[in-house]
């Protein structure tokens, strides 16, 4: 008979509020391996646990910061990054981390987004991408692909999506990544190393959904897109920024990687004379 | 707090510069906004100002953004603000509503200029008292305040950041134009003379501690910051003492009732108000802001002809006086209400009183001159009209 495999403790346990489960997600959901790349990172940087602080705004990935067991604000729709930025600015010893979807970041935050980029303020953006409003049952957003289906565009989306890392890159972010949720462990890296990097770092990471977005889209279980991201998915990162637009349903590959990593000065506000 | 940084002295100062003395003063050490006119002259100040001492100053990219990064400075401990005008205020009232939610504490100053829209971006108006009062979607307990010179700028600046802490709200500020590019004398006290009542902060086990907890008869739960150990969960949700979301009518009902609530049983510490000339009025004018300047001299007019007027300021817009307003209505005959826009207090006068109350209105873009108020009042005593509008 097989002995079944008690385990008492997970190494993350301390940084999951319990008591928030179980979760809204959706079966087949990407933002939950995203999360636990997050909350690994956060075991492996070093930094005290009590330094860190996880912003969010709304919608599924933004309940990421009622999960983290860390000091956690979850605000209004796409105004994460600049409450990240008042974080960061009054207290410089907090590790400020926003964690939201595509929607939440570049619609209705996209204004937010482009300026902390720009100012280059040392937060970490964490940006899951699933390519539609997943929470209020899969509307197209800024990142659905020209022609997908979803419940506000019936007939195909009939705009053309964002190309995040070019957007970010050119907004003047230091550090820009994109990988999907099959890259464990180069998620984890990158968001330990964006924690260090001073400036602004921007990490987006493609997640599968299967109800909002896949069902309409011939991807209906989470697998499906997970595999489509093991067939497609090229790490070039010398990759041209114009060429990195995604369009899941044609045949073109996905392209993953770092592509900036640059060491412009990080925003300091401006002192004349430290206070004592 | 240092010492040093605040300007002890006299000055003949803006209103504007006034406010922005008063903010560094109360120790506010984090400026996040958007260039607005009349406001600009406090954000160029704190431009200027900060960096000399410590603190920061950030130009946001509009006005969601700069209420955001105020709420997020002041979670990490900062005394923080903005400075807007009409169509700022109006885009703020999103963050105001997550400060209320969150019981964050922060200035949000309002210099008021004709409106709506775009209005006039240069002159003055007082049509915003309302949509401070209810701007933001939803139920919550609301503090304003309306200076009437570039002093009470000053003062009610400092006073604000003190409710702001004391109570974990936002405060309005509502300066109007005339305010706030008026220059006048402002004397600026010296750092002991400064009130400061601080954030209430939570003692006790950091494990045990819920950040929404009203332990004490004031509602108002003790605040941690970001950073110090406590595990902090906040949200625009509906949220139980936790900070967890709830989606329940029952937790609803006591969490929005407690924002309410809160505001409404500290009256003493919140509601401000100046009368002049009360002994035998028939007689009271009501005024606020600038107008409160012309409507002052009316009432010194009226009194000089042998008119039994009485005159009140209101200095706090909301919570609104309703005690004080039915007291004088024991004694006296009829209001007079004089406000920079078509009739927005007057309704909250009209709901507590039986007598009459005239109102003396302008859609701004000028000052309310003393004139028009002096006729209401001989109006009312010739015991002429007795219409409310």
């Amino acid at each position: 008979m097989v002995q079944p495999l008690l385990v008492e403790e997970h190494p993350l346990d301390g940084l999951i509020r319990a008591d928030r489960m179980p979760h809204i997600w959706c079966p087949g959901c990407g933002i939950g391996i995203v999360m636990r790349c997050y909350a690994q990172a956060i075991i492996n940087s070093g930094i005290d646990i009590e330094k860190h602080v996880v912003v969010s705004g709304i919608g599924c990935s933004g309940r990421v910061a009622g999960y983290m067991n860390i000091d956690s604000y979850h605000t209004t729709h796409g105004r994460g990054i600049p409450f990240a930025v008042g974080l960061k600015l009054a207290n410089p010893e907090l590790c400020v981390t926003v964690f939201s979807g595509d929607g939440d970041l570049a619609a209705i935050g996209g204004n937010h987004l482009i300026h902390a980029a720009r100012r280059n303020i040392d937060i970490t953006v964490i940006c899951a991408n699933n390519f539609n409003y997943g929470m209020t049952g899969g509307q197209m957003g800024p990142t659905t692909p020209y022609g997908a289906l979803s419940t506000t565009s019936v007939y195909g989306c009939p705009e053309h999506p964002f190309n995040l890392v070019n957007l970010l890159a050119a907004a003047g972010a230091n550090f820009v990544s994109r990988w999907t949720t099959i890259h464990v462990r180069q998620v984890i890296d990158d968001v330990l190393y964006a924690f260090n990097k001073p400036g602004f770092s921007f990490i987006e990471v493609l997640a599968p959904c299967p109800i909002g977005f896949g069902k309409s889209n011939d991807l209906e279980q989470g697998v499906d897109e997970t595999l489509l991201y093991r067939e497609r998915c090229v790490h070039e990162p010398d990759t041209a920024l114009d060429k990195l637009g995604i369009d899941l349903r044609e045949d073109q590959p996905i392209y993953v990687g770092r592509f900036v990593d640059r060491e412009a000065p990080a925003y300091q506000p401006i002192r004349l004379e430290v206070e004592k | 707090m240092t010492s040093s940084h605040i300007l002890t002295g006299r000055y003949f100062m803006n209103g504007d510069h006034a406010c922005a003395e008063g903010a560094i003063a109360a120790g506010c050490r984090f400026f996040g906004g958007y260039p607005i006119t009349p406001s600009t002259e406090i954000a160029e100040h704190l431009s200027s100002r900060m960096p000399q001492i410590g603190g920061v100053y950030i130009q946001m990219e509009d006005e969601m953004g700069s209420m955001a990064t105020v709420l997020g400075a002041s979670a990490a401990g900062a005394r923080a603000m903005t400075a807007t005008s009409g169509p700022g205020f109006s885009l703020m009232m999103e963050n105001i509503g997550l400060a209320a939610m969150m019981e964050i504490p922060c200035l949000v100053v309002n210099v008021q200029r004709g409106s709506p829209s775009t209005g006039l971006p240069t002159l003055p108006g007082q049509a915003d008292v309302m949509q401070a009062r209810w701007g933001s979607h939803g139920d919550y307990g609301v503090v304003a305040y309306a200076p009437w010179s570039p002093q009470e700028f000053f003062d009610l600046t400092v006073h604000s950041f003190n409710v702001a802490d004391r109570y974990r709200i936002p405060v309005l500020l509502l300066a109007d134009e005339v305010v706030g590019h008026m220059v006048e004398r402002v004397e600026i006290p010296e750092a002991d003379k400064i009130p400061h009542w601080g954030r209430k902060r939570p003692i006790g086990s950091k494990k045990e501690f819920k950040p929404f907890e009203a332990i004490d008869d004031d509602l108002v739960p003790p605040l941690a910051h970001a950073g110090e150990g406590y595990r902090l969960h906040f949200t625009g949700l509906t949220h139980d003492e936790r900070g967890y979301p709830d989606m329940s009518a029952d937790t609803h009902q006591v969490l929005v009732s407690r924002l309410v609530e809160k505001i409404n049983r500290n009256p003493k510490d919140l509601i401000r108000t100046e009368t002049f000339h009360l002994e035998g009025a028939r007689i009271v004018v009501i005024a606020f802001g600038s107008t409160a300047r012309s409507a002052r001299r009316a009432v010194r007019v009226a009194r000089e002809r042998g008119l039994p007027v009485g005159f009140l300021r209101l200095i706090s817009i909301w919570p609104f006086p309703e005690q004080l307003i039915r007291e004088l209505a024991q004694d006296v005959d009829a209001f007079v209400m004089a406000e920079m826009n078509l009739g927005q207090m007057i309704r909250e006068v009209e709901r507590h009183v039986e007598q009459p109350v005239l109102g003396v209105n302008h859609a701004g873009g000028a000052m309310l001159a003393p004139e028009p108020i002096l006729e209401a009042i001989e109006k009312v005593a010739n015991n002429g009209s007795t219409s409310s509008r």
